[in-house]
């Protein structure tokens, strides 16, 4: 590479950033939970979560985690991905494609409202919290 | 490029003689059998600091820490964490049993810690420029030559209140000014990276994983005292440092961030790294330059001070690696934040090297001021196998201890100084019941009495003396009267030898009949080791009573000094005996005895 002026320095150093606070836990206040379980990546999460990746990274979303995890138990909606963020409800979303995730992105985490037609509840959890309710 | 995930693998010294590299070549070769290399970075990092469970690997964003991670577990951590994301649970760092697996900040080792040092070593790529670069890098520099000038630093660095982390503690905008105040047609920058004190490696681990902050606070000390050239002067022995530094020179020579013209601007400022044969007393920064010039390395007196008349009798900044490692953020953040973090006149953090009896050995940054109470028990996580915590040596060689009594002093310069004892490099050892102070001191002063380089005699003759006289102590030949004169001679040399190696060579010494004389009065006196170290005032016996005639501890001497038929009472033959304490160890009732 060629010698630097400033302006090549500030410039190098704006694009690197990003891809260092991909790498860094500090600051992460999203989560994106992937369930990666053999249906998930069966029913297309592998590409799912690289639509997330590349998507998160051309907004330049710095604070949101995109972790993977086992299999939810949701088989007949997978891929299914769990959203967690401030001021917003946790949702997780079923049928994920690649195209509903790049949604996701651009409706709930940067618009802050709800992908209505992939909502999926919590079953279990309200399964459990009910039953606790009713003894 | 975008990533799902990150693996972070320790790439310091501790963890490669740990096979870190095969281990990093494994994982890459199962992401590529696994089909998903494309998706995952891999980066050999620096030190992690927690060297006691190394090799290190840290998935992200999951943030698993692994721990004593071999090169057979990579295909599990791929097949597992990678491609399933499960999390390998027998790799995982547990505190306790009791507790769960801790996420890496969770970790009491890491909660206490305070990183402005170490900030980059365990995250960036120490070889790759563009990390550093990303994580603010020669932002510093391009502050100082746009905006600050050499008077502004010169203000930022006084305002911040560092001091020297080589040692003595001198405040470095003085030694930074004095040289800028001096007129010469050739002035230098010099790093000291002869890290000798048996047990510190902080130096060797910034170097290693974030060789470019040292090589960008350098140049702004070479614009800020105006000097052109700058030398790093390393020991040979630390191979895997002087490899990244290289590399690090290179690339930022080519990046124009080092050489002619940095920048655009009409600052040109260029390194070249210097090995040292790892003698101690090159540490001593006259000797050290002495040393760079060719010359053998012995110190001068001073002064003058080498920011006056250095290298080639030219004016000299001289700095420590840690020194150098902490100027950058000053820089960027302001002295006044930096001059917030610590107590009294000791300002931001320090490095220690936490070794000896302490559960998690490794290094840690912790700011000024810190009580010893927290760095052994917090983040040491305390003494191993249910021992009484004794001391902690502190300064190494040239320094002294700190004991039980003494455990919630904050640690910084004034205090230690106070207590007798140095802030040095940074090195810890901690001591526990089992450890004999006269065999310790006696220790050091082998170590200082070999380093000596012998210009003067203080330190030559003094050294040697007190070293005869600890020898005679743990004999049990030593005098009622050996106490003075160890106190005198120590006075003598920390009074009248020419540079540091020969004025805190006694500490060890002088520190132990401070805090220990009951000790030493029992060597002295009874010709007994209460610790049970010193060989020739122990005897290793057999209680008849207890003994069952097992043969064990026969079977396992050495030298077989041990008679006995099987069921009947076994016997040492004293004359004989090498006072292994296999015996000892090997006997299951207690039988064997060392008294």
């Amino acid at each position: 590479m060629a010698k630097m002026t400033l302006e090549d320095l500030r410039k190098l150093r704006e694009t690197k950033r990003q891809d260092m606070d991909m790498r860094s836990p500090d600051n992460k206040d999203v989560d994106i939970i992937v369930s990666m379980g053999t249906s998930g990546i069966a029913a297309g999460a592998k590409d799912t979560l690289k639509a997330f990746v590349e998507e998160l990274e051309k907004r330049g979303l710095t604070n949101v985690a995109v972790r993977q995890v086992g299999g939810m138990g949701l088989d007949h909606a997978e891929p299914t991905v769990e959203v967690r963020m401030d001021d917003m409800p946790q949702v997780i979303y079923g049928s994920v494609t690649p195209e509903v995730a790049r949604t996701i992105v651009r409706r709930h985490i940067v618009g802050k409202k709800l992908v209505n037609k992939h909502i999926y509840d919590r079953p279990s959890a309200d399964i459990v919290a009910d039953t606790k309710r009713g003894e | 490029m975008a990533y799902n995930q990150y693996i972070l693998i320790c790439g310091g010294t501790a963890c490669e003689s740990s096979k870190a590299d095969e281990i990093f070549d494994r994982i890459i070769e199962e992401l590529n059998d696994a089909g998903v290399r494309e998706d995952v970075q891999v980066v050999k990092t620096g030190c992690f600091g927690f060297c006691e469970k190394g090799p290190i690997v840290k998935v992200l964003p999951d943030e698993a820490f692994y721990v004593e991670v071999k090169p057979e577990d990579a295909a599990e951590l791929v097949a597992e964490h990678i491609v399933k994301g499960r999390k390998v649970d027998r790799l995982l760092y547990q505190e306790d049993e009791s507790k769960e697996h801790a996420k890496i900040d969770e970790i009491s080792f890491y909660q206490k810690q305070f990183r402005i040092v170490l900030r980059n070593c365990g995250f960036i790529n120490p070889e790759n420029i563009e990390e550093y670069i990303a994580r603010d890098g020669y932002a510093a520099l391009e502050k100082v030559l746009t905006e600050l000038g050499p008077e502004g630093v010169i203000n930022e660095l006084r305002t911040s209140g560092l001091r020297g982390r080589g040692g003595a503690g001198f405040p470095t905008w003085k030694k930074w000014d004095f040289t800028r105040a001096v007129e010469s047609d050739q002035k230098y920058v010099v790093c000291n990276a002869d890290e000798g004190d048996p047990g510190a490696y902080m130096d060797r681990s910034i170097l290693e994983g974030d060789p470019h902050s040292v090589l960008e606070a350098m140049a702004i000390a070479g614009y800020t005292a105006g000097a052109d050239h700058g030398f790093i002067y390393i020991r040979a022995e630390y191979p895997l440092a002087i490899k990244r530094l290289q590399k690090a020179i290179n690339d930022a020579t080519e990046l124009g961030l080092l050489g002619d013209n940095i920048l655009g601007t009409e600052f040109s400022f260029s390194v070249e790294i210097r090995l040292g044969a790892g003698a101690f007393v090159c540490g001593e920064e006259t000797a050290l330059l002495a040393s760079l010039e060719g010359e053998r390395g012995m110190p001068r007196p001073r002064p003058p001070f080498p920011a006056v008349k250095g290298l080639w009798g030219k004016p000299t900044v001289i700095n420590n690696v840690e020194t150098w490692a902490n100027i950058p953020v000053i820089i960027n953040r302001g002295g006044e934040w930096f001059a917030k973090i610590g107590n009294g006149e000791s300002k931001g953090t320090k490095v220690f090297a936490l070794t000896g009896k302490i559960k998690n050995s490794g290094l840690v940054e912790v700011p000024m001021g810190t009580p010893l109470r927290d760095i052994i028990y917090n983040i040491g996580g305390g003494i191993p196998n249910g021992r009484a915590f004794k001391a902690v040596q502190t300064g190494g060689p040239s320094g002294g201890v700190i004991t039980a009594d003494y455990i919630d002093t904050p640690i910084d310069f004034k205090h230690l100084q106070e207590l007798g004892s140095i802030m040095g490099s940074g090195g810890m050892i901690v001591m526990d019941e089992d450890d004999c102070m006269v065999d310790i001191a006696k220790f050091y002063l082998e170590f200082t009495v070999e380093e000596s380089c012998g210009k003067c005699a203080p330190c030559r003759v003094g050294g040697r003396k007190l070293y005869n006289i600890l020898d005679k102590i743990s004999k049990g030949q030593g005098k009622p009267e050996h106490l003075d004169q160890i106190a005198e001679i120590g006075h003598a040399m920390k009074r009248a030898s020419l540079c540091g190696l020969g004025q805190t060579a006694p500490n060890p010494a002088l520190s132990m009949i401070t805090y220990f004389r009951d000790e030493i009065e029992a060597h002295i006196n009874e010709q007994h080791c209460p610790a049970g170290v010193c060989k020739d005032l122990i005897q290793y016996s057999i209680l008849p009573d207890k003994c069952i005639g097992c043969t064990l501890c026969a079977r396992r001497c050495p030298v077989n000094c041990i008679s006995g038929e099987r069921k009947e009472v076994h016997v040492i033959d004293q004359s004989q005996c090498i006072k292994c304490g296999e015996c000892f160890e090997a006997c299951k009732f207690g039988a064997v005895i060392c008294r």
